[in-house]
């Protein structure tokens, strides 16, 4: 136990000696190799997927982002798609108001001059019937001068004309 | 396949129960043992009170750890399950193991069982101990051989430790001499007792020479040799199998035998020599480390096996003593700079401290290494001590009554139970502080100035 033996170290440096060679070049440097790789493919993998996650992140904000200016733009394009639909329906209105006086305004000028026409057909026709009128009447009275002059004079006098 | 990687898979999740209730199993066992020993102590007593003679009682199946309790009690009975030994005792049965001898003659080579047989026993008066010899040749006291024709047989042997004996005599005459010399007050006084000194060493050096008992150099495969051929051989076997799965299974996670002793690989590298030597360097040393720490492990593990033929491997000084200097030649060959630079004369510190310090620095050199030595030793030495001191307390006391003897190893087994359970953590723990400080040499080895 406690007393040194010449044999005992003998036999511990040799087969320690050459286990230890054996393992550190058959055992442990496979070991720690593969040990030292898989540790660097899992931290590899790790970043790998921190790096996507960053990535999609990016992406996800990118996406808000697009989303947000797509939103912005179609509420411009409502906003200006109502501006024109106003403006056309106000200028439509104005065209039409405009159209409408003008239409009124030419009706207007169309009944005046109809019934200027109309006067004056009126007249006419007057003037025809009264020339009948007078005509027969004449024919008439003209039996009797002094009558048919009396009731010229008459006939004129109560035709006014307007 | 699948069904052989399942095999594997059962064999490494169970390998470490199957450790733990060998252990129980077998501490239990060594119980029953005990009680065997128990009963034969009590036919003993018997025989000896019916026939007044033990010796002829005694047979030849009586194991010798049995016969170093007959002779020193229990003192002998537990160094003699703690120190190496020719053989090895398992239940009973004897195992011889091959004595091979550097001679004189040339080498030689035979089986221990010529030494342990009845009638090989031998007397040496003088000697303490047990002495079997073999022919006329050899002789083996306490577990040492020794040349016996050449030594002029077992008389020539115990003149010589009557010479010894002589010899420390006339020591001690030398030394009132020289007592006598400093009080003398005249230098013929002086002279006169310089002359008779001188006369008595040149007779006790020549004392010493005879007396010097000569033996062949024993290269034998004792029993601890075997123990640590067998763990050796078990670390090849187990780490190329975890190799060949890193091998194969690259970049995969662990499976069978490797996920068995993956942690215990990474605790080494991450635990041990990473934070003692730093990430850079801590590569070179690993391995070593790796070796060292399955090796004590494996060992104590292997010795507390109980009743398989008590193997002390990392509880004896010529193994521990062959890891302190590989530890310490690695230390002293990594050394850089700074670390010679600390030793020879540490910065920041007055010269004329440096007289002081300077040889107590590479002292230390030497204390470190030979600290880790003794400690591993006598740690797992002493473990084994307290556990065969319980089981000594059964034969102690039992030996009187039955009730005693039923007490007392009820006593004993729960302290058994208890120490074996100590020795578990022990038996890890000594690996650890071992490899650990061994790290932290190499740390200090190759550790660069910061300033």
């Amino acid at each position: 136990m406690l007393n040194i033996s010449l044999g005992t170290i003998i036999w511990t440096t040799v087969a320690f000696l050459v286990v230890l060679f054996i393992l550190k070049k058959m055992a442990w440097k496979p070991i720690l190799e593969g040990l030292k790789k898989r540790e660097e493919s899992i931290e590899g993998a790790l970043k790998a997927a921190e790096d996507a996650k960053e990535e999609m992140a990016a992406l996800q904000s990118n996406n808000e982002e697009l989303l947000n200016k797509a939103r912005a733009e179609r509420d411009l394009l409502l906003k200006e798609a109502k501006e024109i639909k106003e403006g056309i329906i106000s200028e439509a209105k104005t065209n039409a108001k405009l159209e409408g006086d003008k239409i009124v305004a030419q009706a207007r000028e169309t009944i005046k001059l109809e019934k200027a026409a109309a006067i004056t057909e009126l007249k006419t026709q007057v003037a025809a019937l009264a020339i009948e009128v007078a005509e027969k009447v004449v024919k008439e009275k003209l039996s009797n001068d002094n009558k048919q002059q009396e009731l010229v004079n008459n006939l004129i006098e109560e035709v006014t004309l307007n | 396949m699948t069904s052989k990687i399942n095999t594997l898979k059962s064999f490494s999740s169970k390998f470490g129960l199957l450790i733990i209730a060998a252990t129980f199993a077998f501490s239990f066992a060594g119980i029953c043992s005990a009680q065997d020993h128990h009963e034969k102590i009590n036919e003993h007593a018997d025989d000896a009170a019916d026939h007044e003679n033990m010796h002829s009682e005694e047979g030849e199946g009586a194991p010798a750890g049995w016969k170093s309790w007959k002779s020193d009690g229990p003192g002998g009975f537990i160094m003699h399950h703690v120190a190496d030994g020719h053989q090895m005792e398992w239940a009973g049965f004897q195992i011889p193991l091959p004595v091979m001898l550097w001679t004189d003659e040339g080498f030689q080579c035979f089986s221990s069982s010529n030494f342990y047989q009845e009638e090989n026993e031998a007397h040496v008066h003088g000697m303490e101990g047990h002495a079997f010899s073999m022919g006329d040749e050899y002789i083996m006291i306490n577990e040492v051989i020794y040349y016996l024709k050449e030594n002029g047989g077992i008389h020539g042997i115990e003149e010589k430790v009557m010479k010894a004996e002589e010899a420390d005599l006339l020591l001690a005459e030398i030394a009132i001499l020289e007592k006598e010399k400093e009080k003398a007050n005249t230098n013929d006084e002086k002279t006169s007792l310089n002359n008779e000194i001188a006369a008595l060493s040149t007779e006790e050096k020549q004392l010493r020479k005879s007396a010097i008992i000569t033996a062949p150099f024993d290269i034998s495969i004792t029993k601890n040799v075997l123990g640590l051929l067998l763990v050796l051989f078990l670390m090849v076997f187990i780490f190329l199998r975890v190799a060949k799965r890193y091998k194969k299974r690259e970049g995969q996670a662990p499976k069978g035998i490797q996920n068995l002793f993956e942690p215990l690989i990474l605790f080494v590298r991450d635990d041990i020599a990473v934070p003692s030597i730093g990430k850079q360097k801590a590569d070179k040393f690993t391995p070593f480390l790796l070796s060292v720490f399955f090796f004590i492990w494996f060992a104590n593990l292997l010795g507390l096996i109980p009743f398989l033929v008590g193997f002390n491997i990392a509880g004896t000084m010529s193994i521990t003593l062959v890891l302190a200097v590989v530890v310490f030649v690695i230390t002293t060959i990594n050394g850089n700079k700074t670390y010679w630079g600390h030793m020879l004369a540490v910065p920041g510190v007055p010269k004329w401290v440096l007289i002081l310090l300077t040889p107590i620095e590479i002292l230390q050199m030497f204390i470190k290494p030979t600290v880790l030595m003794i400690r591993l030793t006598a740690n797992i030495t002493a473990g084994h001590i307290i556990i065969l001191a319980f089981v000594s307390l059964i034969f102690l006391f039992g030996a009187g009554s039955e009730g005693a003897y039923w007490g007392v190893g009820a006593g004993s087994a729960i302290f058994m139970i208890f120490m074996y359970l100590i020795e578990f953590l022990v038996a890890f723990l000594q690996a650890y502080v071992f490899t650990l400080l061994a790290a932290i040499y190499f740390g200090s080895a190759v550790e660069e100035a910061h300033h």
